[in-house]
């Protein structure tokens, strides 16, 4: 599907709150897709990390938004220790979890986990699935 | 030197067989560990956002405790718990603004400035007992077990905190050896095993976990050998989901390491709490009838 | 707080003060400013924080319970002037001081799970699914400071984290269920009913029941003692005083198990 990118559709903003709580220069990349190829999850992936960063570099926030990508990263910090232009991506992905969370909205609900699943799963599998995916 | 011993929630419910094996085999090298006596959940994730700060107070406030307690080192067995704690004491060593915003948020507490060394078992295994006094206390060398160390993210990556210079980890297999069993190395031991994925996303952590299982296997091991509670869960205890989507070809027996090492000090089976772990684990191993512990085993 | 029973009585007024449970202001009694939700009111030193409101004109229908610090009804918050600080305590026993900047927090809504006790698995995954959220802590200890009883809120949070069902039931004991914890709760615990719960499976599955005490339980429900019961309850009250004083009683400081009534009839 084409995406129009123009003077409008730039949203500054979100790239300055990409690179401020990342903490990542964003526009350092070159789209090798070294990310992709080590990401454990690229196969479950509609949107692969790579074409995450094009996207934020041209701050297309709703596109970023509708992506799952950074839902589905596991923080595994493949990507990060591969990436040739030394960007910690999983800091980026950190950073888009943030910005849709920090409006108050869970991806994950405590709540409505069956309580089957939550006896099953060892402590730090709810530990860190809530640190990150609810706000 | 003094060593506190922080555990981490999980090894005191689910993975009590990785904890136990590693505390019986920590008496029997005559190590002096004390766990501490006072500790809250270390977050097991690192806060990746530069602004949050808040989530690093609970791995330094355990830190704090760790300091409080006049010891050099804290020891860990799960790897999350390594990999959160670790993180969060070289921030407070390398960062002056955060280290002063989190000790100032802590008024309650001695202010911390990354005091304590984070270490890993396995690395206090090699380094401060060495892997020569380890091998000679074998007892029950693991002949004729073909292992596959499963290494996962948190005791590799970020570079800052992995257990070994980055490139192609040694540790394990060096580990495995002391003990005498046969290591097999594979190309999937380093990767993510779905992690936290399987609440959110349980499809595609199934699928990552079926992929380092069959990738195990298909590389001649028998077993994988692991040291985190949440790799132990996706790779062992989501089996029977796996088998019964077809994901998986057969079922693979999982051990945490502490509990190899325990059978190969000559403890038992006992120490090891094998009925937390598959069937199929324990039968594996009373089927290699190593001496002295074929017995205990299944018990 | 006795200085003004005490206080010799060729008065000098400045001297005198106002008690903390009475809000009569005695004549000459120093008074301070607070501030109740942002309105500054004078009242007489030395009060609890309860009474001054009340000397203040405030009548509670809530926020008030048993006036006597156990109850749990009248947390209260506040700032003293110039500092960041937030303070924490019972308007029942917190006395004021000037420039106080208080709230009254009697309620904070905080998610109670419904469970049967009876039927409930005595184990900590029990609580984890009721209280998933449980998981949420981030150590950052603002319960613990909230607490106006001491109890160290994030140690037992720890415990219960760490599937320690009877070290939580025990750090908790002293909760008295205000749910100032709660409000200060980052990651949105309930913590106190989260407690509740762990002292109540602790009490009925974990602690170590008395045999005798189910024993005489059971003797009470067969009726044993209704007949003596009968009889006193018809007795005339100088009957009852006459029996009470020829009672036979154990002496005091009577080795264990040493002593016997003569009278066995009702052991």
């Amino acid at each position: 599907m084409p995406i129009t990118i123009s003077e409008k559709t730039i949203k500054s903003d979100f790239i300055e709150k990409v690179k401020k709580l990342s903490g990542q220069n964003i526009h350092k990349c070159f789209q090798c897709g070294t990310c992709g190829g080590a990401c454990p999850m690229s196969g479950q992936l509609a949107t692969l990390p790579r074409k995450i960063m094009r996207m934020a570099q041209f701050g297309l926030e709703n596109e970023v938004a509708e992506s799952k990508t950074f839902w589905t990263c596991a923080s595994c910090h493949s990507c990060s220790v591969t990436c040739p232009r030394g960007i910690d991506l999983a800091k980026v992905m950190e950073a888009l979890r943030q910005l849709s969370l920090r409006k108050n909205v869970n991806y994950v609900e405590p709540s409505k986990l069956p309580s089957e699943t939550v006896k099953e799963m060892p402590q730090i599998a709810m530990v860190s699935c809530f640190r990150k995916m609810t706000s | 030197m003094k060593i506190s011993y922080y555990p981490g929630c999980t090894l005191k419910t689910k993975a009590k067989n990785l904890e136990d094996a590693a505390l019986a085999s920590m008496a029997a090298l005559e190590v002096d560990f004390e766990e501490l006596p006072r500790w809250n959940c270390c977050g097991a994730v690192h806060s990746l956002a530069d602004d949050d700060l808040i989530h690093h107070v609970a791995p330094v406030r355990d830190l704090i405790r760790a300091m409080e307690r006049g010891s050099d080192k804290v020891v860990t067995l799960c790897s999350m718990c390594y990999n959160t704690l670790a993180r969060a004491n070289l921030l407070m060593r390398d960062d002056e603004v955060k280290r002063k915003t989190i000790n100032d948020f802590m008024d309650e507490e001695k202010d911390y400035h990354g005091e304590v060394e984070v270490v890993h078992f396995l690395n206090f295994l090699r380094d401060e007992v060495g892997w020569d006094k380890l091998r000679s206390k074998i007892k029950v060398p693991l002949e004729g077990l073909k292992l596959a160390p499963y290494y996962g993210c948190t005791l590799l990556r970020p570079k800052n905190v992995s257990i070994e210079p980055p490139g192609h980890p040694k540790i394990f297999r060096e580990f495995l050896e002391v003990l005498g069993a046969r290591v097999i190395d594979f190309a999937a031991s380093t990767l993510c095993c779905g992690s936290y994925q399987i609440l959110a996303n349980p499809e595609a952590a199934e699928t990552v976990a079926a992929t380092i299982l069959e990738g195990g296997i298909n590389s001649g091991a028998e077993a994988l050998v692991l040291s985190c509670p949440l790799c132990e869960f996706n790779l062992s205890k989501k089996q029977g989901d796996l088998l019964q989507k077809n994901m998986l070809s057969q079922e693979v027996p999982t051990y945490y390491f502490t509990q190899l090492l325990a059978i190969a000090l000559g403890l038992g089976g006992e120490v090891c709490r094998f009925d937390l772990n598959d069937k199929i684990s324990a039968e594996l191993l009373k089927s290699k009838s190593l001496p002295s512990c074929d017995q205990a085993i299944l018990t | 707080m006795s200085d003004a029973q005490t206080a010799p009585a060729k008065s000098t007024p400045a001297q005198q003060v106002a008690t903390g449970d009475r809000a009569i202001l005695p004549e000459g009694a120093k008074t301070i400013p607070i501030y109740v939700m942002g309105k500054k009111y004078e009242v007489p030193e030395t009060l609890t924080i309860m009474k001054a409101m009340e000397f203040a004109g405030f009548k509670f229908l809530r926020g008030c319970g048993c006036r006597g610090g156990i109850c749990g009804a009248c947390p209260t918050v506040y700032r003293k002037e110039g500092d960041y600080k937030l303070h924490f305590g019972l308007a029942c026993q917190t006395v004021v001081e000037p420039n106080m900047y208080l709230a009254q927090i009697p309620f904070y809504p905080a998610n109670r799970a419904g469970y049967s006790l009876d039927e409930i698995e005595p184990t900590a995954e029990a609580i984890f699914a009721l209280y998933p959220e449980l998981f949420r802590c981030v150590a950052c200890n603002n319960c613990t400071k909230a607490c106006p009883m001491g109890v160290q809120v994030l140690d037992y949070i720890s415990a219960l984290k760490q599937g320690d069902i009877a070290k939580a039931a025990k750090l908790s004991f002293d909760c008295i269920q205000c749910g100032l914890c709660a409000s200060r709760c980052m990651g949105e615990l309930p913590q106190y009913h989260i407690a509740q719960l762990a002292r109540r499976i602790y009490g009925k599955y974990i602690q170590p029941h008395a045999d005798h005490l189910a024993k005489r339980v059971a003797e009470i429900e067969s009726g044993k003692y209704d007949e003596i019961l009968g009889k006193l309850t018809e007795m005339s009250k100088d009957e009852l005083a006459k029996l009470y004083k020829e009672r036979e009683r154990e002496p005091d400081l009577a080795p264990l198990g040493t002593w016997m009534p003569q009278d066995t009839q009702y052991l």
